[in-house]
């Protein structure tokens, strides 16, 4: 496996979630999309970090940075969800098509 | 002791307590306004035997090449007519003091009389065209001031905005041409032009023309000559004893004045001075000719001044500038004399105007019938009387340059000689022909007063015994003599007052009939006309621009052009989370293409 798979396959990861957060109408669907791109984010983190060899030692940098955002992501979907539920019980709803209300 | 001074001075200092001070005590002012004119009088008097010379008073301002001032000359022409303006306005004011008793706004009649003697004095001694020129425009305002003053009658409002619009037309040639002889001569002051205008009219000559025709368009405007003559007869609408000191003696007669205070001009453009000739004496005859068919009495009298005034241009145009000062000098007082006269008439019938309302005054009103006929008497060049020499004088200068002027001018007097026996018998004779004039009682004493001192510069103005300090005024080389000028204006003489002793004496009605007489040759219709057509023209082009400049391009372009930018930019914000994260990372992308790959 080189490098390149590694990308690729973060690409991908990223392309899918981009298009699930523009595409899917669901918030919660629009969410996890876009825990997917930052998966993908962690996984080029992580691939870099193998990679990026220093006297036959990786880069340990980056997969510490790599931690750092799970725990972050973490904190982010429990501020996340809180959010969805608290607009789920304003507007009755958690399709993007109905919360549109920055429009008026 | 600085005589000019103390002549600018007094008037000032009078309007300025009478309209800043004295507004609300009505006869306090009046008095004021007399007492001041007469301190002028005694000035001007003092002034007859002053030196010649010129004095700076005031450095207005000075830039480089240019020395604004304000300065007096003396000399005999500015003595004389300081003499007279004093002299009449003095009268006036007194006449005034009766004529104007009831008047609700006396301070204001009386404080408006003191700037006009202000800007008269200013104009009189002026030795620069800047200061005579402001001067020139205080007058304006002062006489549109005193037109209106009863500005509550439509009429009066009118006439006061036609003279001082009309002024204008006159006054923008007036300060074109200063300008031009300011730029032609490097001077403004009338010793500095004198001086450099050898040169200048031989290298110029056409210039020079140009120049004097646009100063004369000043002096047309104000002394009211053809084709700017318009205002004058409208003026009337102002109080009478203002007719007499404005316009009649005084202020018509400042274009005469400036045009003879500038007389080197004149002289330095022969087509220019033929044109001043011709345009003065087709103003006195087509005055004259209108003056037949007046009903009003001062109207009479205001055509008979735009007659005389007339005269006085044509003398000058004929390079007769003291033919055309010694007129000024007579007519001042006679015409003073028969507006008072009119005045007083007016007042003893109860601000009756119109003469085929009067009749049978002669019994009623001696002193003024007096007084009036002999105002008369000078205005129709009765031999020995005031108005005959100077007439007899101009009369002479046309005989000797300019043959079809000469028949003009003998025609006028015919004219005049009519109109004025037509008003006199008309007024004075026959019975009374309405219930104001057979209720008619003399004036009382400060009003006739007036009547009978002018009375007798009238009759002897002509004499040289009356100068004294002024004899300048009387033209010098002048010898009297039995000739063909003569017994042309003593032919028409009898001629016109035998026609209209003919045609009027003892009638009730006009029996002549001339509509384009009366209606004053349609002149003011075609004016209006003309300015109507000007106006609406420019009123459709201001009112097409408006539409398609500011409606269409601004308004509607402009305006277009936002909404249109803001209907299209509106459509991005859909309130669509998406559609925001989808720009969002369509921006990002595109800055990172632009940062690595096209740098």
């Amino acid at each position: 496996m080189s490098l390149n798979d590694y990308l690729i396959a973060s690409g991908l990861l990223f392309a899918i979630g981009l298009s699930g957060v523009l595409i899917r109408k669901n918030v919660i669907v629009i969410f996890m999309c876009l825990e997917l791109m930052l998966s993908a984010a962690n996984l080029s983190l992580v691939a870099f970090s193998r990679f990026n060899l220093t006297d036959g030692l990786p880069n340990y940098s980056g997969q510490v940075l790599v931690f750092f955002i799970i725990t972050v992501a973490a904190a982010e979907v429990a501020v996340g969800l809180a959010i969805i539920v608290a607009l789920y019980r304003a507007k009755q709803t958690t399709s993007v098509d109905d919360l549109n209300s920055m429009k008026h | 002791m600085n005589l000019p001074l103390i002549l600018l001075a007094l008037p000032l200092i009078s309007a300025a307590v009478i309209l800043l001070v004295t507004r609300k005590q009505q006869s306090i002012s009046a008095l004021i306004g007399t007492a001041s004119t007469a301190a002028m009088f005694v000035a001007s008097l003092l002034f007859l035997a002053a030196k010649d010379g010129e004095t700076t008073l005031l450095h207005w301002a000075t830039v480089p090449g240019l020395d604004l001032t304000l300065g007096a000359t003396v000399d005999q022409l500015s003595r004389g007519m300081m003499f007279v303006v004093t002299t009449i306005g003095l009268l006036v004011h007194i006449f005034s003091l009766a004529y104007m008793k009831d008047d609700a706004a006396k301070s204001r009649y009386f404080g408006n009389l003191s700037l006009f003697m202000f800007s008269m004095t200013g104009i009189v001694l002026a030795d620069n065209f800047a200061m005579m020129f402001i001067f020139w425009e205080l007058v304006g305002v002062s006489s549109y001031l005193l037109i209106g003053h009863w500005y509550t009658k439509n009429s009066a409002a009118d006439a006061a905005k036609k003279a001082f619009c009309t002024n204008r037309v006159g006054d923008f040639g007036f300060m074109a041409g200063i300008l031009l002889v300011w730029g032609l001569t490097g001077s403004i002051t009338f010793s500095g032009i004198e001086a450099a205008l050898p040169a200048v009219s031989t290298a110029y000559p056409a210039l020079i023309t140009a120049a004097v025709l646009c100063v004369f368009a000043g002096a047309a405007g104000k002394s009211a000559q053809a084709p700017l003559h318009v205002w004058l007869p409208d003026a009337m609408e102002g109080p009478t004893p203002v007719s007499a000191l404005i316009h009649a003696a005084t202020m018509v007669a400042a274009g005469v004045y400036m045009l003879v205070r500038v007389f080197f001009l004149v002289e330095a453009s022969a087509t220019a001075a033929e044109a001043i000739s011709w345009i003065g004496g087709i103003t006195a005859l087509l005055a004259a000719l209108m003056a037949t068919q007046q009903d009003d009495i001062k109207k009479i009298l205001a055509y008979s001044t735009l007659s005389q005034l007339g005269y006085m241009v044509m003398a000058v145009g004929l390079l007769a500038g003291e033919a055309a000062m010694f007129h000024l000098f007579t007519h001042a007082f006679f015409k003073a004399l028969l507006f008072l006269g009119s005045g007083a008439i007016i007042y003893a019938c109860h601000h009756e105007q119109n003469i085929w309302k009067m009749g049978g005054l002669w019994k009623k009103l001696p002193i003024t019938a007096i007084t009036f006929l002999i105002g008369t008497a000078a205005l129709v060049a009765f031999p020995g009387t005031s108005g005959f020499w100077s007439k007899e004088l101009i009369l002479e200068a046309a005989y000797e340059k300019n043959n079809i002027l000469f028949w003009i001018a003998v025609g006028t007097a015919f004219l005049t000689a009519f109109y004025m026996t037509r008003a006199f018998v008309v007024t004075f004779f026959g019975k009374a022909r309405s219930e104001n004039a057979d209720h008619a009682k003399e004036v009382p004493m400060i009003m006739w007063l007036p009547l009978a001192i002018l009375a007798v510069p009238a009759v002897i103005a002509g004499y040289k015994i009356f100068y004294g300090p002024a004899s300048a005024l009387h033209p010098t080389g002048h010898e009297f003599h039995l000739g063909p000028v003569f017994f042309a204006s003593i032919g028409t003489l009898i001629l016109g007052v035998g026609l209209g002793f003919a045609l009027y004496a003892g009638r009730n009605t006009d029996r002549l009939s001339i509509p384009l007489f009366k209606r004053r040759f349609f002149l003011d219709e075609i004016y209006q006309g003309i300015i109507a057509v000007f106006h609406d023209g420019l009123a459709t082009i201001s009112d097409l621009l408006d539409e398609l400049l500011v409606d269409g391009l601004i308004s509607k372009g402009g305006g277009g052009l936002a909404s249109g930018i803001g209907n299209t930019l509106r459509r991005l914000q859909s309130g669509n989370l998406q559609g925001y994260a989808f720009l969002f990372g369509a921006g990002v992308i595109a800055l990172i293409y632009f940062t690595v790959f096209s740098v």
